[in-house]
């Protein structure tokens, strides 16, 4: 095991994965609580496009990326609270353009090639720079911040945006910052897995942690250490048994989920034993939303 | 009973204050000028059938949904300028308590206080207390630690009502806390609302029916179609609804309150139907 810290490319790579173990099943579980589970994934779209504008400008494609990314998750925010019906719509429209945008920068730039794409698509960690690694480090100790300062309200908001309201909470700008946080999150998790999976590393630890908890908080830590072990994990076996190490990662995780799932279920197979649930009787209320009533002189 | 809220002590405003507050959503009008006062210390009750604007005048009266003209004071300061969030305490209405993440009941009442406590602090003696507190008046201390996702519905409205006094709010805006509500559950929340009254607290409730509130409501106001149709005196049950053994109290103006609104005679009186599951 001790073999892989030998590897200048393998030290630097392992950095990254556990700053992106660590800080992606953060914001994941404020993005899951508030169910925009896609936000990142569509960001991870939208960077594709800052990543492309950075090679073709020679500039550092993580820096570009975290630039646009950050604006698509302001565009992406916006369009969310103007249209309330065909949100999804323009999402998936601002999704494609993205990832198309990307493409076609990348095609433009002398020097890149199909490789340059897939290593940005799909990840690329073992290329991981020294300039990469202090980037990721700055935005991860970014990342961490916004959660010690904002983390309180950030749960109201994303238990209920209504609630949050009533409490005089700045709901406009607790959503921006959400959405630029996760930006940020993408941007760092991008050279470790790539845009296409980025949100696999902060949606599946989540999923997994909540099969088998019962508060926000407990969930929140037990994903990030399933971020961890995935991320870490992954890496060191993609690097013995010579596999992609983004995919690997993604489907450790998702290993981890199906174990969750099927411990999950019976642990609360076990609890119900102990304690039936109460059968809901004699419900005496009525219920919101029904048919519209009149009023008849 | 009507002395109470004409009777308003000169120095402390009301708690809340609308002036021909109007609402559109998509150009649809659903409050369509309704002048509302609230003085402090009163239990009112909201009523009106689906689609009469009960909710959205909730939501607009906190800020929530954006009025399309008219005014709204909320202890005095127009809602623009108001800041003394933590004197509210919002029930919305909701089916259930929790987002997609598990959370613990203590959890979800602990939130409750994000208005009082300051950034970047560890929760004071004073916070716990707050929320030990409100716990116990809902009757769920003993769940502090359970998921919410394991309560039932009316326990999770209780829930949603200690996240709401846990703020040690004076002033509290509940929408429909009695919807999905077992009759169990429904006497618990009665009785939690009939100790804020006693507290002093203004309780502003928008409710189906009066049910087991109706010892408690001090003052009704009926809605309909965005307009207030009648301010005054709990309707009694009348004609049908009046007969023993009747199950379900549907809120009917009552032709001998003297302030019923001007619109209503005895001749002409407001029948409610209110279809939906009950």
């Amino acid at each position: 095991m001790t073999e892989l810290l030998n590897y200048e490319f393998m030290r630097r790579a392992l950095i990254a994965a556990v700053l992106v173990g660590l800080v992606t099943p953060v914001i994941g579980t404020y993005l899951v609580q508030r169910r925009l589970a896609l936000l990142g994934d569509g960001i991870g779209h939208v960077a594709l496009t800052g990543v492309a504008l950075g090679l073709l400008t020679s500039t550092s494609p993580v820096l570009t990326a975290a630039v646009v990314a950050t604006l698509g998750a302001v565009l992406i925010e916006l369009v969310r609270v103007r249209t309330r019906t065909s949100g999804d719509v323009a999402l998936a429209l601002l999704f494609y353009g993205g990832i198309a945008g990307g493409v076609l920068l990348i095609g433009l730039t002398p020097g890149a090639s199909n490789a340059t794409l897939v290593s940005y698509l799909f990840g690329s960690v073992s290329t991981v720079e020294e300039a990469d690694l202090w980037v990721v480090g700055v935005l991860a100790a970014g990342v961490a911040a916004v959660v010690a300062v904002f983390g309180r309200e950030l749960f109201v908001l994303c238990q209920d945006e209504e609630v949050a309201r009533a409490h005089g909470l700045p709901v406009r700008f607790l959503s921006v910052l959400l959405a630029v946080t996760a930006a940020l999150t993408v941007v760092i998790a991008m050279r470790v897995v790539g845009v296409l999976m980025v949100s696999a590393l902060m949606i599946v630890p989540v999923a997994a942690a909540q099969q088998l908890t019962r508060s926000f908080r407990v969930t929140m830590l037990l994903a990030v250490l399933i971020g961890l072990l995935s991320s870490v994990g992954g890496l060191t076996t993609s690097f013995y048994a010579d596999l992609s190490p983004g995919a690997t990662i993604v489907v450790l995780a998702l290993a981890v989920f199906c174990v969750a799932v099927a411990v999950g279920g019976l642990l609360r197979r076990a609890s119900a034993g102990r304690s039936p649930a109460a059968p809901v009787t004699g419900v005496a209320g009525t219920m919101p939303q029904t048919d519209r009533g009149r009023v008849t002189p | 009973m009507s002395d109470q809220f004409t009777d308003v002590p000169g120095d402390v405003p009301p708690a809340f204050q609308v002036v021909d507050a109007r609402v559109a959503y998509d150009g649809v009008p659903v409050l369509d000028g309704v002048d509302l006062t609230i003085p402090t210390g009163q239990t009112v009750a909201v009523l009106g059938p689906n689609g009469s604007g009960k909710s959205t005048l909730m939501r607009a009266m906190l800020g929530v949904a954006p009025l399309t003209s008219g005014e709204i004071r909320v202890h005095g300061a127009p809602l623009r300028r108001f800041r003394s969030w933590h004197r509210i305490g919002y029930v919305p209405q909701r089916l259930t308590a929790g987002g997609a993440v598990p959370a613990t009941v203590r959890e979800i009442v602990a939130s409750g206080r994000v208005a009082a406590r300051r950034r970047l602090s560890l929760p004071t003696r004073a916070d716990r207390a707050a929320v030990d507190e409100a716990l116990e008046t809902v009757g769920l201390a003993d769940r502090a630690r359970h998921s919410v996702r394991e309560l039932s519905g009316g326990q999770q409205q209780r829930v949603l009502i200690a996240r709401a006094l846990a703020g040690r709010p004076d002033t509290f805006v509940m929408d429909e806390p009695m919807a999905g509500v077992d009759a169990e559950n429904q006497r618990a929340l009665a009785h939690t609302i009939a100790r804020l009254r006693e507290r002093g607290s203004t309780v502003l409730l928008v409710l189906h029916e009066l049910g087991p509130l109706e010892d408690v409501i001090e003052r009704s106001v009926v809605l309909d179609a965005g307009h207030v149709v009648h301010d005054g005196a709990a309707p009694e049950p009348t004609g049908e609804c009046a007969r023993p053994g009747h199950e379900h109290q549907h809120p009917h103006p009552d032709p001998n309150a003297p302030d019923s609104a001007d619109t209503t005679t005895a001749a002409e009186m407001i029948r409610l139907e209110v279809p939906g599951r009950d």
